[in-house]
């Protein structure tokens, strides 16, 4: 017994050291700071904040966890997080329920792609209103008329569709609806804009990577995932049939086209549907939120610090990774706008640094 | 003495700590369920409509998605577990090799829910999907019946170390007795020990019922996460708490996450009433 | 006619014991191919460099799981430094004061703890812990995994406490030894590797717990010692690398899975071991 309780204090000694560590290689600046939300950026960010750590000398953790841009915007409005992600911008409504003003900086822009597991693994051409009634459960087969009409030369097999959707609230899914708001009535009716949708067929996955992980599991599935997910996977996507009447391949070009419009100062803008005759219709911003006013919830100037530091970097050298990854870089008007705001937050209302 | 005193208090403390934390638990989930349950009242329980875009907020779905996964893997595991309890109480009479099949039984409990469901998605759902594919039927492979596999073989060691308890408290002069005047060994089951157990029994199936209720990791993993009633037993489904798993941290209206949390509720008050009356049933039978 | 009765009830006899028999066999195959496929599947992957290193960016091949291990062990170990005072403290109440009426319903209600899903001690954890904190933690996923094993401890003390002889404390009583003594210096020392059982049991068990974990250690791509920050788990990597579509992170999750599954059933098997032992 005596033996028993001894080995256990130590234990206890051992995780309190632990502890003691940890509490200590905080006060020597390292910091370590969290955020959440957007699946959408997830292999972007995982790849910046790894280059990050080592570029500070192993001083900064940044930690992010895809949950969802939903979760993103939730747990920045619980103040749990430093930073929270998102491809959809916070509604009028969201920012009025948030405890203090919020500021969006847009980090890169992305496509949302329709990717599908089919044997012979073709590439089939859709239109928006095609997309929406596959999605609505409206077309079931994948030998369907209407498929065939658009990819006449493609043998298309006699296998039942697959949806697969988000299970958790998404931006993602946020940019995909409003899409197929602006270019399907039924579906601006039946379904509706949001980062969660009362689907009516399908399997639900979680994040970007579930949905990704549904359709290259299930032959006949479908589903929409971010340009990266189905690159990385060699899943084959669907070119998309812009406004103008384009069938357009989802690439870095594409998406930079969809993204040259006029961008307000809080940056808060929908892409999608784009007029320009090259640019891909499903492309969005993604944006990192956070506080304008740092001091918040006990955090210290350092966190601040480190934060500004942070979406300097994003802003700036980060960007040349972004295309490694498919994802396009900022536009100079919008890291202008970017550099803006970054220097508007405030640490107890005087600006940091 | 004083110190036996302060000992006394302490012990007494630590014993209230367990009523004050059940309280607690409870009662923060009536509070955060408020803003929901004035919203929708009665109506939570049965409306189909769960819309986060237009806060609508019914839990029949994930009810229904519930039942329906408990009980089919209830019924799918009683023959194996109950054939267990006899096994391991009446046919084996060798201890050793018995404690070992016995133990063999209790560590499918012990894997981690999570590597169950992982093994569901990569090895259990293909198989599953080849199924469907030959009898017709749209090859998914994930869904409310490979949820209910995957629970079943979960919940099969609860009701059969609770059967095997309870079959061998069957007095020996009664089983005996049968056998003197005749009776095989089946009949001797028939007749004596199965009625005798059959309270206990019932209780191993409550329990582990409860437990197929409140079962999360491996269900959220291939239960499909659809939030529709499902139509049938292969349609992809959601149980409530493998909704919570998917949504909780993402609930971006009060409304939202309150909603969740009354659904955590229901599991609460639900497994709480199968847990209490199940273990009443066990000991109103040992005692 | 009474000759095929008989053959007909040996008959029936013999099929029940084959139906019987042959139904529990069964019943044990799942363990096996469970086992087997996560081993066949994951153990190709182990190697020193996938226990120490860190995890890659997603998409990129290569990295390792050390975050989680250490997470889980931390995580795991405060749990357990909770649960097991606690636990032990509340069954030597139970058993000692089991003649009275409220011990009945606290036993109920122990049984009840420990039948809640673990999904709502997820929730009641981010209630309690993580909102007042404003911060997701490796704490806050250490209480809630507390909730789960204190149940545990709690009972495997108790049934062991009342299998003690009662003349053991009689003896001790009439030496004038004061009772606290007798608790900690008599009863638990003779009931410690029953308990022992029940702790290593416990452990066992929330070492593979996910769910609790969702919304409340979070998740970290980095190494972290800092207990209220958030940390990586084994089965929470699980978790995300099984539903993600890299070939490379399946890998992984199966070999991350071997890992805890011969953790867990080695620990589950050496506390039943110990218990054997002191029965004998």
């Amino acid at each position: 017994m005596k033996k028993f309780l001894l080995s256990l204090i130590l234990l206890g000694l051992i995780f309190s050291l632990f502890t003691f560590y940890g509490c200590k290689s905080g006060e020597e600046k390292k910091v370590e700071l969290l955020g959440a939300g957007a699946t959408f950026p997830q292999p972007l960010y995982n790849k910046w904040f790894d280059i990050y750590y080592t570029k500070t000398g192993s001083k900064v953790k940044v930690n992010y966890q895809g949950i969802g841009s939903g979760g993103g915007i939730q747990q920045l409005m619980e103040r749990v997080v430093d930073f929270g992600a998102t491809d959809a911008f916070m509604s009028d409504e969201e920012l009025k329920n948030a405890l203090a003003e919020i500021i969006h900086i847009p980090t890169a822009l992305g496509a949302v792609v329709i990717t599908y597991n089919l044997p012979e693994n073709p590439k089939l051409k859709f239109s928006g209103e095609l997309i929406a009634d596959i999605f609505m459960g409206k077309i079931t087969k994948w030998n369907d008329s209407r498929i065939k009409e658009l990819n006449p030369d493609i043998n298309l097999p006699d296998l039942d569709i697959t949806v697969a959707h988000r299970s958790d609230g998404s931006g993602t899914t946020y940019v995909f609806s409003d899409y197929l708001t602006k270019v399907s009535i039924t579906w601006k009716n039946e379904m509706g804009t949001g980062k969660s949708l009362d689907w009516k067929v399908g399997l639900g996955g979680k994040g970007n990577a579930g949905v990704a992980g549904i359709v290259q599991q299930t032959v006949g599935a479908i589903g929409y995932v971010e340009l990266i997910y189905s690159e990385q996977n060699n899943m084959q996507y669907g070119l998309i049939k812009n406004k103008k009447g384009n069938f357009i391949e989802p690439n870095l070009n594409s998406i930079s086209k969809a993204a040259s419009v006029a961008i307000p100062k809080d940056t808060r803008v929908s892409i999608v549907n784009t007029d320009n005759p090259e640019g891909y219709p499903i492309s969005s911003f993604t944006w990192i939120i956070v506080y304008k006013e740092q001091n918040y919830g006990g955090r210290d100037i350092d966190r601040a610090k480190a934060l500004v530091k942070l979406l300097k970097w994003i802003n700036s050298e980060a960007q040349d990774y972004n295309e490694q990854l498919l994802y396009a870089k900022i536009p100079d008007n919008v890291k202008k706008i970017n550099e803006e705001n970054i220097n508007s937050i405030t640490f107890s209302g005087k600006p940091i640094e | 003495m004083r110190k036996d005193r302060a000992f006394k208090i302490i012990l007494l403390l630590l014993g209230l700590l367990i009523i004050i934390l059940l309280s607690g638990i409870f009662l923060s989930l009536v509070f955060s369920s408020i803003p929901s349950i004035k919203e929708f009242g009665i109506n939570f329980l049965f409306s189909k409509t769960w819309s986060p875009v237009n806060n609508k907020f019914g839990a029949l779905p994930f009810i229904i998605g519930t039942l329906l996964t408990a009980t089919l893997s209830l019924l799918i595991s009683i023959p194996f577990s109950l054939s267990i309890s006899i096994f391991l109480s009446e046919i084996l009479k060798n201890k050793f090799i018995s404690k070992i099949f016995q133990t063999f039984v209790e560590l499918i409990a012990g894997i981690p829910s999570v590597i169950v469901g992982l093994w569901g998605l990569f090895i259990l759902a293909p198989v599953i999907r080849n199924i469907q594919t030959k009898i017709g039927v749209q090859p998914i492979g994930v869904g409310i019946f490979t949820a209910s596999i995957i629970l079943s073989i979960m919940i099969i060691p609860y009701s059969a170390s609770i059967g095997k308890e309870v079959i061998s408290m069957v007095p020996n002069e009664v089983k005996e007795g049968a056998i003197s005047l005749g009776a095989t060994e089946f009949e001797t089951l028939k007749i004596v020990t199965l009625p005798f157990s059959f309270k206990g029994i019932f209780a191993g199936f409550l329990l582990s019922f409860g437990r197929a209720f409140g079962e999360t990791m491996a269900v959220t993993m291939v239960i499909g996460n659809a939030n529709r009633v499902p139509v049938s037993i292969f349609s992809p489904g959601q149980t409530m708490a493998s909704l919570i798993a998917n949504e909780f941290t993402e609930a971006t209206t009060k409304l939202y996450t309150s909603s969740l949390i009354q659904i955590g509720l229901i599991l609460f008050v639900i497994s709480m009433l199968i847990n209490i009356l199940g273990r009443l049933i066990i000991r109103r039978f040992t005692f | 006619m009474k000759k095929d009765n008989i053959k007909k009830r040996v008959f029936n006899d013999k099929l029940y014991r084959t139906f019987v028999s042959l139904f529990s066999f069964l019943s044990i195959i799942p363990l096996f191919l469970i086992v087997y496929f996560v081993l066949i599947r994951g153990i190709k992957y182990i190697n020193l460099k996938f226990i120490f290193s860190m995890p890659k960016p997603m998409g990129e091949v290569g990295g390792g799981i050390f975050n989680a291990i250490i997470g889980s062990f931390i995580i795991v170990g405060i749990s357990a430094l909770i649960s097991i005072p606690i636990g032990i403290l509340v069954g030597v109440f139970l058993s000692e004061y089991k003649e009275k009426k409220y011990v009945e319903i606290i036993k109920i209600l122990v049984d009840t703890l420990q039948g809640i899903p673990s999904i709502v001690i997820g929730i009641i954890a981010y209630l309690w812990i993580v909102k007042p904190l404003r911060h997701f933690s490796a704490l806050s996923g250490s209480i809630a995994l507390s909730f789960i094993m204190l149940p545990l401890v709690i009972k495997a003390t108790e049934e062991i406490l009342n299998l003690i002889p009662v003349e053991i404390k009689e003896a001790a009583y009439a030496l004038g030894a004061p009772y606290h003594r007798i608790v900690l210096k008599i009863l638990l020392p003779s009931a410690s590797v029953g308990i022992l059982t029940g702790i290593l049991i416990g452990i066992s068990r929330i070492m593979g717990e996910t769910a609790p974990l969702l919304f409340t250690a979070f998740g970290n791509q980095f190494l972290n010692l800092n207990i209220l920050k958030p940390m990586s788990t084994i089965p929470y990597l699980i978790y995300v690398y099984a539903t993600s579509p890299y070939i490379e992170w399946h890998n992984q999750a199966f070999a991350a899975s071997t890992i805890l599954i011969i953790i867990v059933l080695s620990i589950n098997l050496f506390g039943r071991f110990v218990e054997k032992k002191w029965k004998m």
